[in-house]
């Protein structure tokens, strides 16, 4: 069903190509009652006709995960622009929730009010969690979270999907990986014990490490109250012998860890997942701490095939895009296929959107800039991962 | 033993970084009689300007500590002016309430004019350490950072018992309204007394962020309260008392991070501190003073 060809992000080029496929699916007969009123949000696309359609994005624009947030809020905006047809005219509008999910359900309810008829977001899991539960009460609003990893989002929720991996998916994964790879080394597990996000991921690279037979000589934690110095734990992990750590843990931590383990002059590979994309554009940090570093994120905004999409990102915001954004895009992307394969109207109410987009969700193929998404009836995605590793300061794939 | 040693070194060096910041403390109380909870975040301006010396105006690291001490010593002779002195006269529990919204006004200014994103502070100190020392992790921060705790603490002490104004200080520690009797200023040599303490916390944000390089407007926050309270186990308002009592501290950490576990670390730290204040009140080297009737 996808029409769009998801390779491809020259905006112009992408609604010529709807316009058309719009038009041969025969759906030119919803164009005709619909016509732009002119988004209030300021990011409506300027030259769709198709009527107005919004969604709305939840992440946290400052605070310690503002990074993620930001690419969430600014991956929404560009989707909406790019994806806007003869159809839908998608408008957006972006909320702040300080990746708290008590202000990211007054942000969902702020949304609700403005109008919302979809939801990208939000970007953390704890917020996404929160929000997820509102969402999929009466009156459901239909809801696809870019980056909250965590099962217990989308568990037991008809109308709540996910772009990026399931946390014990990204253990899984990465366990199978470093078995292929990097089977030889030594392992220490480092995570975060009072993260959800983190602890999880771990769990799930216990199991798979056991089975795929990772020899783990060593696993220490921390919590968010004592993440100023990791000389202890790395101390711990070199008398263990320990060769490589593999941390699920968010960029923040993980600059501090690379430091530490520098500074006591202890030569350990180190992979982590999808949270320690970012590490590279904290400022004053010394990206020669990071090379070599591994991880694992379904994005790569140095893959060719992603050029496009980069560099309309780059003139917009005057930054690369990371994962999130990529994330974000493809909701919004896969909002849009699920619209068009469900044949809604853009003025539907969210209600009724709301169930008719999540069966949509489960026949749709999305050729996005993570991969090929698809997804099951639980909400959650498949699609391969790929693993990268940081050479001269830039994301290669490994 | 090496190993053993390597975590000694450790504790020793993050326990340096909390002595500085319990001294601050340590001499605001002991002479204020009051508790600047405001402190931790005065760490954290001291580290954020000197971060923006180094990083937006290209100063030398020297350059910036200076700039830094500079900038939080007006600092907490503004706070101590415009918070606390019109409070003198007021109960403790009203400076302590006004200590706490300072230190949130801080935290919040700070979000304000350089944003919550962290940044990552690139260490001053860098020179390579010998290699007798290298083999047990000693990097270049802690042995600074160790040194430099030992040479504040030795002056602080030589200050407070030689000099006039130290002399100063100690009398209206232990009798305000009679020190001022005797001709001494007592608004001044407190001001004085913040002015030292906020110098000190720029000393010890520079520190701190060398060693663990995220900064943030919370930055200071937990340090903070580490050091407070190693401030009140080494016995609060001696000086020799925060030294110790900041590097004990640090060491507990360390050894129950590494023989106990990482989690339970803050924990046991907590409950060696409900400890010894249960068996010595006053803390370690504190001075029990029996209030006469």
């Amino acid at each position: 069903m996808s029409s769009l060809n998801g390779k491809s992000f020259n905006p112009v080029m992408n609604r010529r190509s709807v316009i058309a496929s719009a038009a041969g699916l025969g759906v030119a007969g919803i164009l005709a009652g619909c016509s732009s009123e002119g988004g209030d949000s300021g990011s409506a696309s300027a030259n769709s006709n198709g009527g107005e359609f919004k969604i709305g994005a939840i992440g946290p624009k400052t605070g310690a995960a503002a990074s993620y947030g930001l690419s969430v809020c600014n991956g929404v905006e560009l989707g909406c622009k790019d994806f806007s047809n003869d159809t839908y005219n998608f408008v957006s509008k972006s909320e702040d929730d300080v990746a708290d999910g008590e202000k990211s359900v007054t942000a969902f309810n702020t949304l609700a009010d403005w109008g919302m008829q979809a939801l990208v977001g939000p970007t953390t899991t704890g917020a996404s969690v929160a929000v997820a539960e509102v969402a999929a009460q009466d009156p459901q609003i239909f809801m696809i979270t870019p980056s909250a990893s965590s099962t217990d989002v989308t568990k037991g929720k008809t109308n709540v999907f996910q772009v990026c991996f399931t946390d014990p998916n990204q253990g899984v994964n990465a366990a199978k990986f470093l078995a292929a790879n990097y089977g030889d080394e030594k392992f220490v597990l480092f995570y975060n014990s009072g993260d959800s996000y983190s602890s999880g991921i771990a769990d799930a690279f216990k199991e798979q490490a056991a089975e795929s037979k990772l020899e783990i000589v060593d696993e220490e934690t921390f919590k968010d109250d004592s993440q100023t110095s990791f000389t202890n734990q790395l101390t711990k992990a070199k008398e263990k012998g320990a060769t490589m750590i593999f941390a699920p843990i968010y960029y923040t931590p993980a600059s501090v860890l690379l430091k530490n383990a520098s500074d006591m002059g202890y030569e350990v590979k180190m992979m982590g997942c999808d949270g320690m994309d970012g590490i590279l554009g904290v400022e004053g940090f010394d990206t020669s701490l990071a090379e070599g570093l591994l991880l694992m994120t379904p994005f790569s905004a140095d893959d060719e095939s992603n050029a496009d999409f980069v560099k309309a990102y780059k003139d917009a915001y005057g930054k690369t895009p990371d994962q999130f954004a990529a994330d974000a895009y493809d909701g919004v992307h896969a909002v849009a296929e699920a619209l068009k394969e469900a044949g809604l109207p853009a003025d539907v109410d969210p209600t009724e959107a709301s169930s008719k987009l999540a069966e949509a969700m489960t026949k749709i193929t999305v050729k996005g800039l993570t991969g090929t998404l698809t997804w099951n009836d639980k909400g959650e995605v498949q699609k391969d991962p790929t693993a990268y590793v940081i050479k001269d300061g830039k994301y290669v794939q490994a | 033993m090496t190993v053993f040693i390597q975590y000694l070194v450790n504790g020793l060096s993050m326990g340096s970084v909390y002595a500085i910041i319990a001294l601050g403390y340590t001499m605001v109380y002991g002479i204020a009689k009051m508790l600047n909870f405001a402190h931790g975040d005065v760490i954290m301006v001291g580290a954020y300007v000197s971060f923006c010396a180094t990083s937006y105006l290209g100063l030398p690291g020297w350059l910036s500590v200076v700039l830094s001490v500079v900038v939080c010593t007006v600092l907490g002779v503004l706070v101590e002016g415009l918070a606390y002195r019109p409070l003198r006269a007021a109960g403790p529990l009203a400076v302590l309430i006004t200590a706490i919204g300072v230190s949130y006004f801080l935290q919040n200014a700070a979000q304000l004019l350089w944003g919550a994103t962290p940044k990552n502070f690139t260490s001053l100190v860098r020179f390579p350490v010998p290699p007798f020392l290298a083999q047990f992790n000693v990097s270049a921060v802690s042995l600074v950072t160790i040194l430099a705790c030992i040479l504040i603490m030795v002056v602080l002490m030589w200050f407070t018992s030689k000099s006039k104004m130290g002399k100063a200080m100690r009398a209206c520690s232990e009798d305000k309204a009679a020190a001022q009797l005797m001709g001494i200023n007592v608004n001044r040599t407190i001001s004085m007394t913040f002015a030292i303490g906020s110098a000190l916390a720029a000393i010890a944000g520079v520190l701190l962020c060398s060693y663990s390089p995220v900064l943030q407007p919370t930055t200071g926050a937990m340090p903070g309260i580490k050091a407070f309270t190693a401030a009140v186990f080494g016995g609060i308002g001696s000086i020799p008392g925060a030294f110790v009592g900041g590097v004990l501290l640090g060491i507990i950490e360390a050894m129950a991070q590494a023989y106990i576990s990482t989690s339970l670390a803050n924990s046991i730290v907590f409950a060696v501190l409900i400890v010894v204040l249960l068996v010595k009140p006053a803390g370690l080297l504190g001075k029990y003073v029996p209030e006469k009737v």
